[in-house]
């Protein structure tokens, strides 16, 4: 493999392909499509968080001119199947709209369609729904009490999963360890609430008997879950990936969206759309992230040296269980983070509620799990007086010892996690800070150093679901591409999923050129629909660099092979005896004796007779490619490979705390960051950056709150707080590049990078700006009024 | 519903429409004009995605109604551009570092950094951030898009582009 600068395009400072379009206004967004004759829904949502649905009565609603129809939940319980869950929960049954009782505020109970949006909601204020309230359970842990009022009747609990593993000795390690602590994490509910909200749009054609989706969606398998849902065969749903989303970051599953425009759509014979709100985003959108206790036991001996750890997680999933209980199993792919840790006992437990169902996040619950796991290390160092950093280095995996199996049964596939540690504390000048910490501190002052270091599993495989559901034997989670050479001599790839900021259409043309050596700027790429997309699981769990860029890669090659033995057949030579150069053929002796692009590709287009024998004509491919190290399922203990590659990030950062508003400011913030081959810089430093905008917020700012009726008290963006410039410091990142040796150019995921390590680091030193008071906290958000009311109570006053 | 006649400019073209009294501005840019680069974000005026520049100063654009607009001179991101084959040095200069990625808020963020360029060519990195202070970004972590402004105002300090004919710079 070559080293990055030994490539061409790779790893190089380059302009994306996407960007041109943003920046002049002319982004194709899913509210910015309309359909002439096209219809507008509005909702009315439950202001109950547990209720029984008496009546509905929409007649005076539907007099309104304009309003055209409306449905309840028995509409789709006659006409559509139940989403799609994740888990084996057959009895918690689920359709876009409410069936029986509503579960949580903001669930949506009756849709108006209607001219336009204004009207449907005029309407939608008219209907009367009368409801027989009911007791709400909005702690989790209240939820797995025996006594406890089910969420879900039929299915008897509030328990969806509940698991213990224990991978090692873990029994022995504690009893033989010189030292032990235990100690609670919470993190509560946040989300990474992307500037647009969920929008879809659907058009049936009854000629054709096709459904046209578009909608701002990341989702896996998404048509397929869509077609289910409907009753229609797969090939009668077109979703149209040409659809430019506005931020996702894990959230726009958006199946429910899709189900009820795609069967309003259908009723009505007349396109539907469907815009969230902000309001409807924020609670009735399942976009809201994981929300978890974690009990976490930890031994070690007197040098700081952790040997086993008990990790309790209890996660409150919300009302319904979709796919996030998973966000519990993906973890287990790092459940020892970058640490030689030889035994651990993991209990995950996913439990519903009547707070609005949670979505996959940015790291798929990584980043809590990363926070529970720094915050014991800080412990360990605390309880036997060590320095956090060297505790850290006598914990963290050796180079030398990669490939490393972790007890869970991951293989991590390379670092160099003590050179990442060492860059980083050396850009953010650790000396001077420790010396400027002491300083303000010595002036009276709360400051405080953190320190995070972080895996991003990457390479998103789907392990998690055999794991956690013995009936799902998903093995695979491949992706594809394909690509084809026109007559004029010009490359066209393309995509099976749509994008939400990432760059794909800039990774596949970069790979492309570089495998063909071709400049990327004359490549175009585009979004293929779901009927004539290759295969693809869309860009989750950090994997697209990887995976859709080894798609590319595969599919590159495979042209560039026919390429050449179309030029040697020409040449009159053996194809091993020719050499590639930037698209032309030429003996390997004798570089004049040669063919050009455009002459190999006038011969695959129009001259069958000088076509090597056994030739397809033409010049086109597909690759799928397979995840690497994927294929096989759990062992009956519960190891298993879960993603391929794992990068590594090492976070300093420098706050100080206001004393009497407790607000936190980060002076300084630095990180080191390893994801192997950069194949664009500018699009992983984006993203590093973007990543830990995201972890201030859920480490300072960002709460969905609750009161105890379950009215959420944080539905608008005057209460969830969203970090903004002033919030945001200058972050500098300090490259390092250890390759994967499993992909295609030594690649590794960056797209949850900064947000799995963010809020580890900002604990840590909120912790260690506290320590002076003998304070600590573990609950995050740490918000001003919490910092201020913990502060004051020290002081011998109340805030 | 009410309705209202109501004569405006738009990236420098004049425009008369029947628009109900209720009708945000920017329903009526999006949905009327099919001006569908203003985005809405929030719809309560927090995060900035819809700005547009009305008479020169950065206007939440879902905080007006259409008929309050009656009269003014309105510029949106499609009037950044001195034609739709070329960018203006604010947009390249986004462009070159980078200064997006979903491009969901990206409109509003130009808007900004254009009213900011109008007063001053020599923008601190704190009158940077304090001219974003109000646009939110979720993707960038706001580092690259100040860069982009800082490169923008060394660009435009040294070139005769007033940076689009419609954005009141000359």
């Amino acid at each position: 493999m070559p080293a990055p600068s030994e490539f061409r395009y790779i790893a190089k400072k380059r302009r994306t392909k996407e960007d041109r379009r943003f920046i002049a206004g002319a982004g194709n967004f899913a509210a910015d499509r309309t359909i002439p004759g096209m219809l507008h829904v509005a909702l009315v949502a439950s202001p109950h968080a547990f209720a029984r649905i008496v009546s509905i009565d929409a007649a005076t609603a539907l007099t309104l001119p304009g309003v055209k129809a409306m449905v309840t939940g028995e509409d789709f319980v006659r006409a559509t199947e139940p989403l799609m869950s994740g888990l084996d929960v057959p009895k918690v049954r689920r359709y876009p709209l409410a069936v029986g009782l509503v579960r949580h505020v903001g669930e949506w109970v009756v849709a108006i369609v209607a001219d336009s949006r204004a009207l449907a909601e005029d309407a939608a204020e008219l209907v009367d729904v009368e409801y027989e309230p009911l007791t709400p359970i909005m702690d989790p842990e209240a939820a797995l009490d025996a006594g406890a009022l089910v969420v879900h009747p039929d299915h008897g609990s509030n328990v969806l999963f509940r698991r213990k593993f224990v991978w090692g000795p873990v029994e022995a390690d504690f009893r033989a360890a010189e030292h032990t602590l235990s100690f609670r994490t919470r993190w509560n509910r946040s989300s990474t609430v992307p500037l647009e909200t969920f929008g879809a749009l659907a058009a049936w054609n009854p000629a054709t008997q096709l459904l046209d989706i578009w909608a701002s969606v990341q989702m896996p398998k998404y048509p397929d879950q869509l077609a289910r849902a409907l009753r229609l065969p797969g090939n009668a749903v077109r979703v149209n990936f040409d659809v430019d989303v506005g931020g996702s970051f894990g959230v726009k599953r958006g199946l429910k969206h899709g189900v009820l425009v795609g069967h309003l759509a259908r009723k009505l014979g007349a396109p539907v759309r469907f815009i969230e709100d902000r309001l409807e985003n924020m609670r009735g959108g399942d976009a809201q992230g994981p929300d978890r206790i974690f009990d976490m036991g930890v031994a070690f001996d007197r040098n700081g040296i952790i040997r086993s750890l008990r990790i309790r997680a209890l996660d409150d999933v919300g009302a319904h269980a979709g796919r996030a209980p998973l966000q519990l199993g993906k973890p287990v792919g790092a459940i020892v983070g970058p640490y030689r840790i030889g035994s651990v006992e993991y209990e995950a437990i996913s439990v519903t509620t009547n707070k609005t169902p949670q979505e996959a996040v940015r790291g798929f619950g990584q980043s809590p799990t990363n926070f529970a796991l720094e915050t014991a290390v800080d412990r360990v160092a605390q309880a036997l007086k060590l320095d956090r950093i060297e505790v850290r280095r006598r914990n963290l995996i050796r180079r030398e010892e990669f490939p490393y199996t972790i007890p869970s049964g991951s293989t991590y596939d390379s670092g160099d996690y003590h050179t990442v540690l060492d860059k980083a504390l050396a850009r953010a000048g650790y000396d001077e800070l420790l010396r400027r910490r002491d300083a303000v501190r010595d002036a009276g002052k709360l400051a405080g150093i953190g320190i995070s270091c972080c895996l991003e599993p990457s390479g998103g495989n789907a392990s998690f679901e055999p794991l956690f559901n013995p009936k799902n034997e998903t093995t695979t989670w491949m992706e594809g591409c394909s690509i084809k050479i026109d007559l004029t001599g010009t490359i066209v790839a393309s995509m099976g999923t749509s994008s939400s900021g990432q760059g794909h259409e800039t990774l596949v043309a970069t790979v492309i050129g570089e495998i063909l050596e071709r400049d990327p700027e004359t490549v175009r790429v585009v979004h293929s629909d779901s009927l004539t997309a290759v295969p693809s699981n869309s860009p989750v769990g950090s994997r697209m660099a990887i995976m859709l860029g080894g798609a590319a890669a595969g599919a590159a090659k495979k042209l560039k092979a026919q390429m050449i033995a179309i030029a040697a057949h020409n040449l009159g030579l053996a194809p091993g005896v020719v050499v590639y150069n930037s698209g032309d053929v030429a003996a390997s002796d004798d570089s004049a004796r040669k063919i050009a692009w455009d002459g190999i590709v006038e011969i695959a287009h129009r001259k069958f007779h000088k076509l090597p024998p056994n030739t397809e004509p033409g010049l086109q491919v597909t690759h799928a490619w397979e995840v690497p190290t994927g294929g096989t399922l759990p062992t009956p203990d519960g190891r298993v490979q879960m993603y391929p590659c794992y990068a590594f990030e090492a976070h300093i950062v420098y706050a100080e705390i206001d004393r009497i508003t407790g607000e936190v400011a980060l002076r300084k913030y630095a990180v080191g960051h390893d994801c192997g081959t950069m194949i664009n810089p500018d699009i992983v430093h984006g993203m590093v950056y973007g990543g830990i905008a995201h972890g201030i917020g859920a480490a300072l700012y960002e709460r969905f709150a609750y009161d105890d009726s379950g009215q959420l008290l944080s539905g608008s963006f005057m209460d969830y707080l969203i970090p903004s410039s002033h919030e945001v410091p200058d972050v500098e990142i300090v490259d390092h590049c250890t390759p994967s040796p499993l992909t295609a150019f030594g690649q590794k995921g960056s797209g949850e990078a900064g947000y799995l390590g963010a809020p580890a680091a900002i604990s840590s030193a909120v912790n260690d700006a506290l320590a002076p008071l003998g304070l600590n906290i573990a609950s995050l958000p740490m918000t001003g009024p919490v910092l201020a009311d913990l502060i004051a109570k020290t002081q011998g006053k109340t805030a | 519903m009410s309705r209202h006649e109501i004569t405006l400019t738009v990236n420098g073209r004049r425009h008369t429409a029947n628009v109900e009294a209720r009708v945000t501005l920017v329903d009526f840019l999006r949905d009327d004009l099919r001006l569908t680069g203003t985005h809405t974000g929030c719809e309560h005026g927090v995060c900035g995605a819809c700005s547009i520049l009305m008479n020169g100063k950065p206007v939440r654009s879902c905080l007006i109604f259409a008929v309050q607009a009656a009269d003014a001179d309105i510029v949106t991101v499609e009037g950044l551009a001195p034609d739709p084959e070329t960018l203006s040095i604010l947009q390249d200069s986004f462009w070159e570092t980078h200064g997006l990625q979903c491009g969901y808020c990206t409109p509003g963020m130009l808007i900004a950094a254009r009213a900011l360029l109008n007063e001053t060519l020599s923008p601190t990195e704190e009158q940077i951030r304090d001219a974003i202070g109000g646009n939110l970004c979720r993707c960038t972590g706001y580092k690259p898009i100040v860069e982009a402004i800082k490169l923008a105002s060394m660009r435009m300090r040294q070139s005769n582009e007033a940076g689009g004919k419609y954005a009141g710079a000359e």
